[in-house]
């Protein structure tokens, strides 16, 4: 009797949801102010296609990485596997120990990667958005600027120079020549300014007649109001560098990345399918279950976000 | 801190020379905390930004690899550019065709999904957020390498087969006429990053009386809603999108290697970014390969400024 109270019960309430939600879709939406009901419907299909276009082929890859290798040379070829196994997991994870430099040192370096240039970025760049945003010191402008021009063009047209910087600093095979340019990337800059902007003035000069430095008020005034935005700052720097396979400054193996390995399983041809689908999944799965956590503070920094003439 | 330096400097228009000049170091002086803040960004932008752009427009007439000093060549590395090599001109084209295809494509995309979705109630907004945005961190090329794959196996040759429209396996990835459709949707597929959520942020951004008080005024439909107030109010996302769409159409390159292979099959999908990394980081002829980076950068920022002043006129 109990057990059926405790099975039934959550299955009523989920289509109930599911209901209010079509009826919200399909009616509500109608009676607000120019919508029409075959608009809607329209938009709905339009929708629906492109989020098939979206979502099948991570569909099929997360498939694929299930596929027992005997599924994986059919024809036709099964989309979905039949009897779904966690085999090319294991097989990845025994491939891993075969390789020349342990596994565990790729993971290290893309993980040690990865969180210094995060943790730097969003430093440096809260550090230099504060002053932008709420300081009128002279340059300011031109500094911003200069930013924003930066946005327009992408970073591989400083690769040619930044090789000789990094050979005369000696960073070349260093984990250096990868994290500190991730510091100085101009999108972080640009957000957190933006997003710094919104903070009412009152709040920095209440603060000031309190005593409080710049610094101070920077830590603890301005740091705090602002975690949407280095929360942001820290995912969007975070994808970057995480699938950072190669790099021109990088040759010794030991200092190479997980994607990079990754590929080399990847690239061992088919009796590697599985494995590379598994490899596939597993280094998209971390970015996109930090973007699902984070999805309302990013959203919020977004806001602010645009750029006025 | 601002009031004060206001106060201390009398507002007289004409000032000699050497006033202004003590002004300003006064300024600076006054704002000594926000140049210490901001000078660690100072500091590498200046080295791994500034500096390398600067450079590479220097390094861009000289004969440069990397083991000699630079020699001074004139224009002679644009004039092999653009009378020499073919292959670079290839790229140019196929980078063009490219950006002019899934640059705006993109952006409109972007712009469509983030107004459609931001009509969605709570929770369904959520989910084809994210729906849409994943791709772009997914990082996931091998499907596109399994759907299209030259065998018999590959999803788009089985399914073909199977309906009878062909009858033997198609080499989709290796034939020049699909090659450039394939890189296009696959860059579709992975271009609703930064700028799509962006966008779907500045919907957000706008309230709801605009809309009431525009019913009222004669507003008919969502069409006119979305020209006459909401695109005009989001135009500062609008510019940012169209920033980073325009940026990323520029910068193709990788997605392009991972799908076709480098070099690709007869050049067809060679962009200016493929020739670039082929001369900096194959063939080290850096001097040239400056120039291509010289002329990429003037495209972006060009293509970059122009855009800019067309989104202006939205809704006016």
């Amino acid at each position: 009797m109990d057990q059926t109270v405790l099975t039934d019960a959550p299955e009523i309430t989920a289509s109930v949801k599911l209901r209010r939600v079509i009826r919200k879709i399909f009616s509500n939406r109608a009676e607000k102010i120019n919508r029409t009901k075959i608009g809607n419907a329209g938009i709905f299909f339009f929708l629906g296609l492109f989020g098939i276009y979206s979502a099948l082929p991570l569909f099929l890859t997360i498939m694929q990485a299930f596929k027992p290798l005997n599924e994986f040379f059919l024809y036709p070829p099964r989309y979905i596997p039949r009897q779904p196994t966690a085999e090319n997991f294991r097989m990845l994870l025994s491939l891993m120990s075969t390789t020349w430099v342990p596994f565990s040192r790729y993971v290290f370096n893309t993980v040690f990667i990865t969180i210094c240039g995060t943790l730097g970025h969003v430093l440096v760049a809260s550090l230099a958005a504060y002053p932008l945003a709420k300081h009128k010191f002279p340059g300011a402008k031109f500094i911003f600027s200069l930013v924003v021009t930066s946005l327009m063009f992408h970073s591989t047209v400083t690769d040619v120079v930044n090789y000789i910087t990094m050979s005369t600093l000696r960073w070349v095979d260093t984990y250096l020549a990868v994290i500190v340019p991730a510091f100085q990337s101009v999108m972080g800059v640009f957000l957190m300014r933006q997003f710094m902007t919104q903070i009412p003035d009152s709040l920095l000069e209440s603060a000031r007649i309190d005593g409080a430095s710049e610094y101070r008020t920077f830590w603890s005034i301005i740091m705090p109001q602002v975690k949407p935005a280095w929360l942001t700052l820290a995912i969007l720097e975070f994808q970057n560098l995480w699938r950072l396979s190669g790099s021109n400054y990088i040759y010794r193996e030991e200092l190479k990345t997980l994607p990079y390995a990754m590929s080399q399983i990847v690239a061992g041809g088919i009796i590697r399918a599985g494995a590379g689908a598994a490899a596939t999944v597993i280094l998209m799965a971390v970015p996109i279950i930090f973007f699902i956590l984070a999805q309302t503070q990013i959203l919020q920094t977004m806001a602010s976000s645009g750029i006025k003439e | 801190m601002q009031t004060a330096v206001q106060q201390a400097r009398p507002a007289k228009k004409k000032l000699k020379f050497s006033q202004r000049f003590k002004n300003r170091l006064h300024d600076m002086k006054e704002y000594r905390a926000s140049y210490v803040m901001i000078s660690p960004f100072i500091l590498l932008f200046s080295l791994f930004t500034i500096l390398p752009v600067v450079l590479s427009i220097i390094l861009s007439f000289t004969y440069y690899n990397v083991l000699e000093f630079p020699r001074w060549t004139g224009w002679s590395n644009y004039r092999r550019l653009f009378i020499d090599d073919e292959v670079f001109l290839l790229a140019v084209k196929n980078t063009f065709v490219y950006a002019v295809i899934t640059g705006p494509l993109s952006y409109v995309l972007c712009l469509l999904f983030a107004w459609v979705v931001n009509e969605l109630p709570g929770k369904l907004k959520a989910v084809m957020t994210f729906v849409f945005y994943a791709p772009s961190i997914s990082n996931a090329f091998l499907i596109w390498t399994i759907l299209f794959s030259g065998d018999m196996y590959g999803y788009a040759n089985s399914f073909l087969l199977r309906l009878g429209i062909i009858s033997d396996p198609v080499q989709w990835l290796s034939t020049q006429s699909y090659m450039m459709p394939i890189f296009i949707v696959v860059a579709l597929w992975l271009s609703l990053g930064t700028a799509f959520l962006a966008m779907r942020a500045g919907f957000n951004t706008i309230d709801k009386q605009y809309f009431e008080a525009a019913a009222v005024d004669g507003i008919k439909n969502r069409w006119q809603e979305l020209w006459y107030i909401t695109l005009p109010m989001m135009a500062p996302h609008l510019m940012f999108s169209a920033v980073l769409q325009i940026t990323g159409a520029f910068s193709a390159g990788a997605v392009g290697n991972a799908l076709f292979g480098f070099p690709s099959t007869g050049y067809a999908t060679h962009t200016i970014m493929n020739h670039l990394a082929d001369y900096s980081g194959i063939r080290y002829e850096r001097g040239y390969a400056a120039a291509i980076a010289t002329l990429l950068f003037i495209v972006m920022v060009g293509t970059n400024k122009g855009v800019q002043r067309l989104i202006r006129k939205v809704g006016a």
